[in-house]
């Protein structure tokens, strides 16, 4: 047998007027936690859909070997037999089913056709154990966070006896402390003999874990590290993803900061569902004109539906308080009248919230502002196509044609896309939540640099984000919220990473 | 990523004609349908009377059929249809019969239908009740108020200028030369020159623009295959009485329609809502109200297509319109609507119930009994969207 559990040879993969791979290799040994890096489109999930059969033996050219010997996948299931489990982003459970029945779901084969689901429960036990999942096995799985529904997945790949593990992003939903436990736990399971392939953003964590590191770019494999032999810096990993030296990973500004534009008082925002319940108690703050504010603050405190249900009501049974835009008090009924009154809303969900995925990026770009391209309800096709293509050139969407459809498109220029589509609609101010979740490296610097630019051109921006750094790196002013409530503000020059924390928690 | 285009010029000429083939596959499928049904019949389906015959027994589900196309696009589904027929259809009876004349008869049916189209989508677009549910209401209500105004029996004209709006055709007796309605021919010649033009200018505004162009081979066998097809209906139709009135009324509903998808603020709202509610709420478009706009149409086309209906029959029948919203829907996603909305178009859906009924209209020419033909266009329904999504997921156009 050979030393290596997988090696991927040669892959060359084609879609539609596009190559999404192209003369890949790649290596994973036995026992090892091997880290996949590369920015969105680089051809991570694709790689993955080679190895796993989602793209069955045929779709690609190259050869991928699987305990050295060559692979004729025809679906999942068939790598499912050799041992490799794919944990996809978005989680694939059962939402309305308990935890032991999602873990037995699908690959257990039933006696008689019938299931005893008392003796399942009780085989449940001991993968749970291994995940440190201590919950009931009856709960519905639904009812937990992310977080423990992510150990539910990894359960369930162990209990289909898995030896290679494929995490795709397992961390980009979860808060630090989760991620932690994650983290933890695959170094466990990896004492136990698991093979583990990670893709991540999160440089930090791959280079707490993995063995060893493997950047994609474009569709090619660049490099491939081993941290054992040689010490592997953030820097190495970025420079093999961009092909350039990133020497600031926040772009440079100098701010211009005028009077108040855009001010809240007492807002109280109730849940959807249960109506006494508040989850945005009493939040006030204010913005300049070409300021860029960031909201910081554990998941759940309450950031989103803050700005959602300023934002034209967009969240909640109820919201009340005070809004006023440079000292006139003002109100927004809708998303619409808030749009008409110069707010721009970048949702944190651009898939479900942002994006209509089945629509072309024209269409895409222009849904927001179809009012000032047309004349008495009729379209002016040719503004419309001048106007998407201005955006996709200033804000370097990387698409073949403005008529792709947006779901063909990689996570980095999707957002792109949503900001456009704001953009276009021209605010002055500008809410932005957490504008560079789930994309690489070098379109994050990207999004960074424009808004920085809409700064300087005088337009407000509210970043929503869960990420310290970025907040520190590009705000004038941080507001710290938890459990509804504003706690408090930093300027840039006295923020750490401690003192967000600090004011949050206490 | 790498554009595999640039690197092979050969094959995007190539990559054209696939792109279009699936885009035009609805037209391709109806013309072979056609084709097949004239061997069999040898050449009787496609006689003069007949083609003319196809038309005015289909125009009402095709009317229907362009409200129904914008309702799946936003992701809904009308079942009321069928009985908002027979209730306007029986209304339309009685205004008549008081006299008034046909134009304020179709002008208050019409308002009838949108009357009810604004009850509807009050219910869906307000009161946020499923399409689905509040519209199975509906089909029992109006088929329940059907049979208490007209009593449960049928309601016979007061003469017979009703029917003209469905069976009766347009000509000049002045302009008829030796069985030839010579109108018929000048209309299509009028429409033939018209288009080309048309297309001529919209190509040269995109050339100015520099924008995307269909390559010219291509470009000339559109404009051919459509000049042709207007010339053989206008023929068809010369030969036989002039121009059924029920085509000019389709084509003018038509023709507003495709429009309004194409080039309008609202046509774009409507794909908008259908392909991403929430997101399109984000981005500042009232749904609801799109959602209550596209109700009101579908209730004013059913009152058309129920006033036409009645023309047809040549009275008011209380159980009219029995099943016209499933012929309706059909002729949808055979015309390549999703069923999880955002996509579809007017003419798609033309094609989709011309298709059902070129199938329709060639087993009744050979004998065959609506057994078969029930099985028939249950086998071309299935098989039309398979190839669609097929096609589509190729295409990577997702389904």
């Amino acid at each position: 047998m050979s030393e290596y559990i997988l090696e991927v040879q040669k892959i060359t993969k084609d879609f539609p007027g596009v190559r999404a791979l192209h003369n890949v290799d790649f290596k994973v040994r036995k026992g090892e936690i091997h880290c996949l890096c590369g920015e969105n489109g680089a051809g991570k999930s694709t790689l993955v859909g080679v190895i796993s059969g989602v793209y069955p033996k045929g779709d690609y050219e190259g050869k991928v070997l699987v305990h050295g010997k060559e692979t004729h996948y025809k679906s999942i299931r068939d790598s499912e037999k050799d041992g490799l489990t794919v944990i996809h982003q978005e989680l694939a459970l059962s939402p309305y089913l308990s935890i032991y029945e999602n873990l037995f779901l699908g690959h257990k084969k039933p006696r008689f056709g019938v299931f005893n689901w008392d003796e399942l429960r009780k085989e449940s036990l001991p993968y749970l154990k291994r995940v440190g999942l201590l919950e009931n096995p009856k709960t519905i799985v639904s009812k937990m966070g992310v977080g423990k529904q992510q150990l539910v997945e990894i359960a369930r790949a162990l209990s289909k006896k898995a030896e290679l593990l494929i995490l795709d992003e397992p961390t980009s939903s979860l808060n630090d402390d989760e991620s932690e436990k994650l983290l933890d736990l695959i170094l466990e399971l990896k004492k136990e003999g698991l093979t583990c392939i990670m893709i991540s953003h999160k440089l930090d964590e791959v280079l707490k874990i993995g063995d060893s590191i493997t950047v994609l770019r474009d569709g090619e494999s660049i490099i491939s590290y081993d941290t054992r032999e040689e010490k592997v810096t953030k820097a190495m990993i970025i420079k093999g993803m961009v092909g350039r030296d990133m020497k600031h990973m926040y772009p440079e500004k100098t701010p211009k900061i005028g009077e108040k534009v855009f001010e809240v008082k007492n807002w109280n925002v109730y849940h959807p569902e249960y109506h006494s319940l508040k989850v945005v108690d009493n939040a006030s703050f204010f913005l300049k004109k070409g300021e860029i504010l960031a909201f910081c603050g554990p998941m759940g405190a309450g950031r989103t539906e803050l700005m959602m249900s300023i934002f034209g009501k967009s969240y909640g049974s109820l919201s009340e308080g005070e809004i006023y835009v440079k000292g006139e008090k003002i109100s927004f009924s809708s998303p619409r009248d808030a749009i008409r009154k110069g707010l721009g809303y970048v949702s944190e969900d651009r898939k479900e919230l942002g994006l209509i995925l089945i629509q072309d990026v024209k269409t895409n770009i222009t849904n927001s502002s179809l009012n000032q391209l047309s004349h008495l309800g009729v379209l002016d096709s040719y503004k419309e196509i001048r106007a998407a293509e201005e955006y996709r050139k200033s804000l370097n969407i990387k698409t073949p044609s403005i008529n792709q459809l947006v779901q063909n498109l990689s996570g980095g220029n999707q957002q792109k896309v949503v900001l456009s589509r704001c953009l276009l609609a021209s605010p002055e101010i500008f809410v932005v939540d957490e504008p560079t979740r789930g994309i690489d490296v070098g379109a994050k610097y990207e999004i960074y640099t424009i808004l920085n630019e809409l700064a300087s051109q005088g337009k407000s921006i509210i970043m929503v984000s869960s990420e310290l750094p970025e907040a520190i790196g590009m705000a004038d002013r941080i507001y710290v919220m938890n459990e509804g409530r504003v706690k408090g503000v930093l300027e840039q020059k006295e923020a750490t990473q401690e003192k967000i924390m600090h004011m949050a928690l206490i | 990523m790498i554009d595999t285009k640039k690197e092979n010029q050969n094959e995007s000429i190539f990559q054209v004609a696939k792109a279009n083939t699936r885009k035009y596959s609805m037209f391709i499928m109806l013309a072979l349908i056609f084709i097949v049904f004239s061997i069999l019949t040898g050449g009787v389906n496609f006689s003069s009377r007949n083609i003319t015959n196809i038309f005015i027994q289909n125009s009402y589900i095709l009317i229907l059929a362009v409200g129904m196309v914008l309702i799946i696009i936003i992701g809904n589904i009308d079942l009321s249809v069928g009985s908002l027929c027979a209730f306007t259809g029986a209304i339309s009876a009685m205004l008549y019969n008081t006299g008034m004349g046909l134009v304020l008869t179709l002008i208050l049916t019409v308002i009838a239908g949108l009357l009810i189209g604004v009850y509807q989508g009050f219910w869906v677009a307000y009161a946020h009740i499923p399409a689905f549910i509040v519209t199975l209401a509906g089909m029992l209500l109006f088929r329940g108020l059907t049979y208490i105004i007209t009593n449960v029996s049928p309601i016979s004209l007061a003469d017979d200028k009703f029917k003209q709006i469905t069976s009766g055709s347009i000509t000049m007796e002045s302009l008829e030369i030796g069985g030839i309605h010579v109108l018929a021919l000048l209309v299509g010649a009028i429409i033939i020159v018209l288009y080309i033009l048309f297309s001529l200018r919209i190509r040269r505004n995109k050339r100015k623009n520099a924008f995307d162009l269909l390559p010219i081979p291509f470009f000339i066998l559109k404009i051919s295959m459509v000049t042709l097809l207007i010339a053989l209906l206008s023929w068809k139709f010369a030969d036989y009485r002039g121009i059924p009135t029920v085509v000019v009324v389709l084509g003018v509903v038509v023709a507003i329609f495709v429009f309004i998808t194409n080039k309008t603020v609202i046509g774009r709202y409507i794909y908008a809502v259908g392909g991403n509610a929430k997101s399109a709420k984000l981005s500042g478009i009232d749904s609801e109200r799109v959602i209550f706009i596209v109700h009101v149409i579908m209730g004013g086309l059913s009152g058309l297509a129920g006033l036409v209906f009645t023309g047809y029959m040549n009275s008011a029948l209380p159980q009219a319109g029995n099943l016209f919203e499933l012929d309706a829907i059909a002729a949808c996603f055979i015309g390549g609507a999703s069923a999880s909305g955002g996509i579809g178009t007017i003419i798609g859906a033309i094609t989709g119930g011309l298709v059902m009924g070129v199938i329709n209209n060639g087993m009744s020419l050979m004998n065959i009994g609506a057994d078969w033909q029930y099985v028939v266009k249950a086998l071309v329904l299935l098989f039309a969207v398979l190839y669609d999504i097929y096609t589509r997921r190729k295409a990577g156009l997702g389904i």
